[in-house]
């Protein structure tokens, strides 16, 4: 079975105002259908733009990408056209952003934006998609929109959709706004659902009802999700795999268990001692020595070798290529390059 | 010895100290500089004050601007001599427009900066304290608003006499209520600042807080408005010389000339067409900086 | 809203009283005798203290202002010297040319500024915004009575495509009026050549005119299309797959509406007080000539109706915009 998602050494390039900024740095990462994959790092660490230059959400200018293949069902989605890929987007993959009070429209109704996404992705607007509107057979598709908008309100649990979908956003509170986020990002029964950040502008009682969702929905309509984070504890509950990335480079995949019993590279075990644990209540937090470098002007060969405990000369010259020292656990460190076959 | 000293490090330390605002105002002159259009602004005002200040060495019939009497001369056609024809009164057409350029842009300066004066003062007294002093200064504003300005000037002019000065004094009292607008609504928002509590909560007096603190931010709201105000302001002190009630004859000035020159259309074309040509430019400059300007200094602008 | 509503109206008046005290001080401590004017150099004493003493203009100033202002509640709006004609009826008269004016100036500069601004935001920063932009900018910089003056010299004398001004043929049958605008009573009576002559006449102001529509609503709408396509909800919509073009059409276009529709109802407003130069130039029989036209001759009571009129449509037309501003927007409420 090929994966769903393949991104094979991909380089991104940003060009902002003080330089280029070397964003991907030859990122690896592979998702399989029905995984729930947890892609964590600090801020700045390339997360959101690997996962959005899936769907090419990507501005480009300002980013572009001199190197490497994103491939989604095999086929590398960087060559596509700008139609083809808002087909994609339309039918096979979905995306909830992080910040729900700014993601819908505040002039239009909910029911509004609903219908009209599901009636794009299913190309049955027009340009204006006024005067489509007032043909029989529209009327028709209009009311079918409007039975499945509600079928998905109902499922992301918002209460009494048939009253509430005619309210506007700013009615709504963040949670239920970010349900209905994630409604529409489902509304086109994608294969693959990217999920950036869902709850980080949410309460933490709403975080917990949102993720049990995600993780609904991934049993009952056969989702793949890649969830982007920077809260382990989130990815330790729901994922059963991670990627951990540093500075545009995923420095280590595996099943959670495996990475979070063993994480092998030097700085997923930084981050994996940084967590507070209940046994120590007295004593000083424990982080990683050091700051995130500057992607104007990167690090030469592993991105992290200023920070590194266990640096070496071979860390300095280049970037160390992903190798297995697992079954599914792969590590990009010079540390285990003799143990373990290349990726 | 000492005083010596001091200078370098001073500077190094405003620096630093505005180092984030410098790095902003870098960015903002560099996307300034791409932009064709306020590039052309910047060179036309450039070249226009240029002109206002050097006039006096190269006009080619300085006594035309005064009002010499040439007979001989009247109503000639452009030529290598006259580049811009003659009046008239056999005046050079060109030296006097060029001369106007003067006139108008001191009128336009001394108009805004009185404007200012009293708009930002009666704005941020309406906007700090609130209150009753709110809504007398607005409620005045609002009915100096609804009044044309036009009529104003006029009457203006018609109670004090006719002339530049009484034009301009008019025409400020027409300007200051946007600047009083602009600046009350700010106020209201930065008021509720932390800053501000900040410095209550020091002990600083009421007029420290306005002066020293709140109004440097509201600079460059001011400056934008400003520079987009100046083009209209020179169109209006040409509108009162219109109607005669600017700057009087034989005083040059594009307004009034485009006003005599009515008399000799079509056959004296030239008379209303250049000046009015030249202030179209000179307006399109301002403009275009001004719009070039608010691009620069507007925070709210997002690089591309 | 009802209750939003009243509380604004009642708040119009007060505003309506203080222009009309501020109209009456400047009018009348402006030195300088409207009766002497209006009498001619002729006149001799006599007639012209009966003049004074007709127009009640010798009583005490403030025994004036409430005769005036109590006349004007019954609707009297008192008589002009210079012409001796009432100055009610010529308000209506006259403004009903200015409100035809700003109503077709508007049309023309909402119909090239909406997709000026739409390329502008469009094609950001490449040639057609600059081309769009330096196009808005110039329009707005032109000096409005020159161009008046430019565009009759080319178009009514030399092409003689034109009138040269006016607005209406001296020559020709007085059309019936019904609602005082020419272009719409020709119509209603299906006199189309009439219509057509009337056209010819406006053409010019209208061109005028509506190059400050132009110039404001481009660069509004330009600057509000900017602001929206950076919002997450329009980043949102396209990862939703929904086409370019929709997100245009549907979406950012009622985002901008609101924005648009305050900006139009002071340029409306604005315009509706007359545009005295180029009514002045093009002699379009407008509000703003016939206020010009009294206050250069000091003619009181014209000035007090003219003014007084233009200020209550103003307010009027503020309140509209405003109303209708709260009514698209369902976020503000009618507090």
């Amino acid at each position: 079975m090929p994966p769903l998602v393949e991104i094979r050494d991909l380089y991104c390039e940003m060009i902002t105002f003080d330089g280029v900024a070397k964003v991907l740095n030859g990122v690896n990462l592979t998702i399989h259908k029905g995984d729930l994959l947890g892609l964590v790092g600090e801020t700045g660490c390339g997360k959101s733009v690997t996962a959005m230059s899936i769907p090419r959400l990507v501005p480009q200018p300002p980013a572009r990408y001199p190197q490497g293949q994103v491939l989604f069902n095999g086929e590398d989605v960087l060559t596509k056209n700008a139609e083809t890929m808002r087909v994609l987007r339309a039918e096979q993959i979905g995306v909830v952003f992080q910040d729900p009070m700014t993601g819908l429209n505040p002039v239009f109704t909910i029911e509004q934006q609903m219908v009209d996404a599901i009636l794009a992705r299913q190309n049955a607007i027009g340009a204006t998609g006024f005067i489509r509107g007032w043909m029989p057979s529209a009327r028709q598709q209009r009311r079918a929109a409007l039975e499945r908008a509600l079928t998905l309100l109902r499922r992301v649990g918002i209460p009494e959709p048939e009253k509430r979908i005619y309210a506007y956003p700013h009615e709504y509170s963040g949670g239920m706004r970010q349900r209905v986020l994630i409604a529409l990002a489902i509304s086109g029964q994608p294969e693959l659902l990217i999920a950036d950040e869902p709850t980080t502008a949410l309460d933490v009682s709403v975080q917990a009802q949102i993720l049990r969702l995600i993780a609904e929905l991934v049993r009952e309509i056969d989702l793949t999700v890649m969830l982007i984070t920077h809260n382990i504890g989130v990815v330790a509950q729901l994922c059963n795999k991670i990627a951990v990335m540093y500075a545009g480079n995923v420095v280590e995949s595996g099943a959670t268990r495996d990475i979070l019993r063993n994480p092998k590279h030097p700085y997923t075990r930084g981050l994996m001692q940084a967590i507070p644990d209940g046994t120590h209540v007295r004593g000083s937090l424990q982080g990683v020595a050091g700051n995130v470098p500057s992607l104007l002007d990167p690090p030469s060969g592993c991105r992290f070798h200023t920070r590194c405990p266990h640096v070496t000369d071979r860390c300095r010259s280049a970037v160390p290529p992903m190798v297995t020292v697992s079954e599914g656990h792969q590590v990009a460190c010079v540390l285990y390059a003799d143990e373990g076959a290349g990726a | 010895m000492s005083s010596v000293s001091h200078t370098p490090n001073s500077f190094a330390r405003w620096r630093t100290e505005n180092a984030s605002q410098l790095k902003d105002l870098r960015r903002g002159i560099y996307r300034f500089m791409r932009n064709r259009l306020s590039l052309i602004g910047l060179v036309i005002v450039v070249v226009l004050v240029v002109i206002a200040i050097t006039v006096p060495l190269w006009i080619p019939y300085p006594d035309d601007v005064t009002g010499s009497l040439d007979p001989a001369n009247r109503m000639k056609p452009p030529s290598e001599v006259h580049l811009f024809g003659t009046d008239d009164y056999g005046r050079d057409v060109f030296s006097r427009t060029v001369w106007a350029t003067r006139t108008s842009l001191a009128v336009g300066v001394i108009i805004l900066t009185v404007a200012i004066s009293i708009g930002v003062v009666l704005g941020a007294l309406a906007g700090y304290f609130g209150g009753w002093v709110n809504q007398v200064i607005m409620r005045f504003t609002d009915i100096m608003l609804t009044f044309p300005g036009i009529f104003l000037a006029l009457a203006i002019s018609a109670a004090l006499g006719r002339g530049i000065e009484i034009a301009m004094l008019a025409l400020s009292f027409t300007w200051w209520p946007g600047y009083c607008r602009l600046v009350e609504a700010q106020m209201l928002k930065i008021r509720e600042e932390d800053f501000v509590a900040g410095a209550r909560a020091v002990g600083a007096s009421n007029s420290r807080i306005i002066f020293r603190h709140i109004l440097p931010n509201l600079l460059t709201g001011i400056i934008v408005k400003a520079s987009m105000d100046f083009g209209f302001a020179v169109l209006a002190i040409a509108s009162l010389s219109f109607i005669g009630v600017g700057v009087q004859p034989p005083d040059p000035d594009w307004g009034s000339m485009i006003s005599q020159g009515r008399r000799f259309i079509p056959n004296g074309w030239w008379y209303s067409t250049f000046p009015g040509l030249f202030m179209f430019i000179t307006v399109l400059g301002f403009n275009l900086l001004g719009d070039g300007l608010r691009d620069l200094l507007d925070p709210n602008a997002t690089v591309r | 809203m009802l209750r939003y509503l009243g509380r604004r109206l009642l708040l119009i008046p007060v505003v309506l009283i203080g222009l009309s005290i501020l109209t009456f001080t400047i009018a009348r401590i402006v030195p300088g005798d409207p009766v002497k004017l209006a009498a001619g150099p002729q006149a001799r004493p006599e007639q012209v203290e009966r003049l004074r003493a007709d127009f009640g203009l010798d009583r005490p100033l403030i025994e004036q202002y409430f005769t005036y202002m109590g006349g004007l509640i019954q609707g009297n709006w008192g008589y002009s010297i210079s012409n001796r004609r009432a100055v009610g009826p010529d308000l209506v008269r006259y403004f009903m040319a200015t409100l035809e004016l700003t109503i077709l100036s508007t049309i023309i500069g909402i119909s090239i500024g909406i997709p000026l601004a739409i390329i502008s935001a469009r094609w950001r920063d490449r040639f057609p915004d600059h081309g769009a932009r330096f196009f808005s900018i110039g329009a707005g910089s032109i000096p409005v009575f020159w161009i008046a003056i430019v565009l009759q010299i080319v178009l009514a004398q030399n092409l003689r495509l034109l009138p040269v001004s006016g607005r209406v043929d001296p020559r020709a049958d007085f059309p019936e009026i019904i609602t005082g605008m020419l272009l719409v009573d020709t119509l209603l009576r299906g006199n189309l050549s009439g219509f057509g002559t009337a056209l010819r006449y406006i053409i010019i102001p209208a061109i005028c005119q509506s190059l400050l529509v132009i110039s404001v609503v481009t660069r509004q709408l330009r600057g509000d299309l900017l602001d929206m396509m950076n919002k997450d909800f329009v980043r949102v919509a396209r990862a939703n797959g929904i086409p370019e073009r929709l997100i245009w059409m549907r979406y950012l276009m009622k985002n901008t509406l609101i924005a648009t529709v305050s900006m139009l109802g002071f340029l409306i407003g604005y315009q509706l007080g007359g545009a005295p130069l180029i009514e002045y130039v093009l002699d379009w029989p407008g509000i703003g000539q016939y206020a010009l036209k009294a206050a250069l001759l000091l003619d009181f009571q014209p000035i007090m109706g003219a003014t007084l009129f233009v200020g209550c449509v103003i307010v009027v037309v503020n309140l509209l915009t405003d109303l209708v501003y709260r009514r698209i927007d369902p976020r503000i409420g009618f507090k």
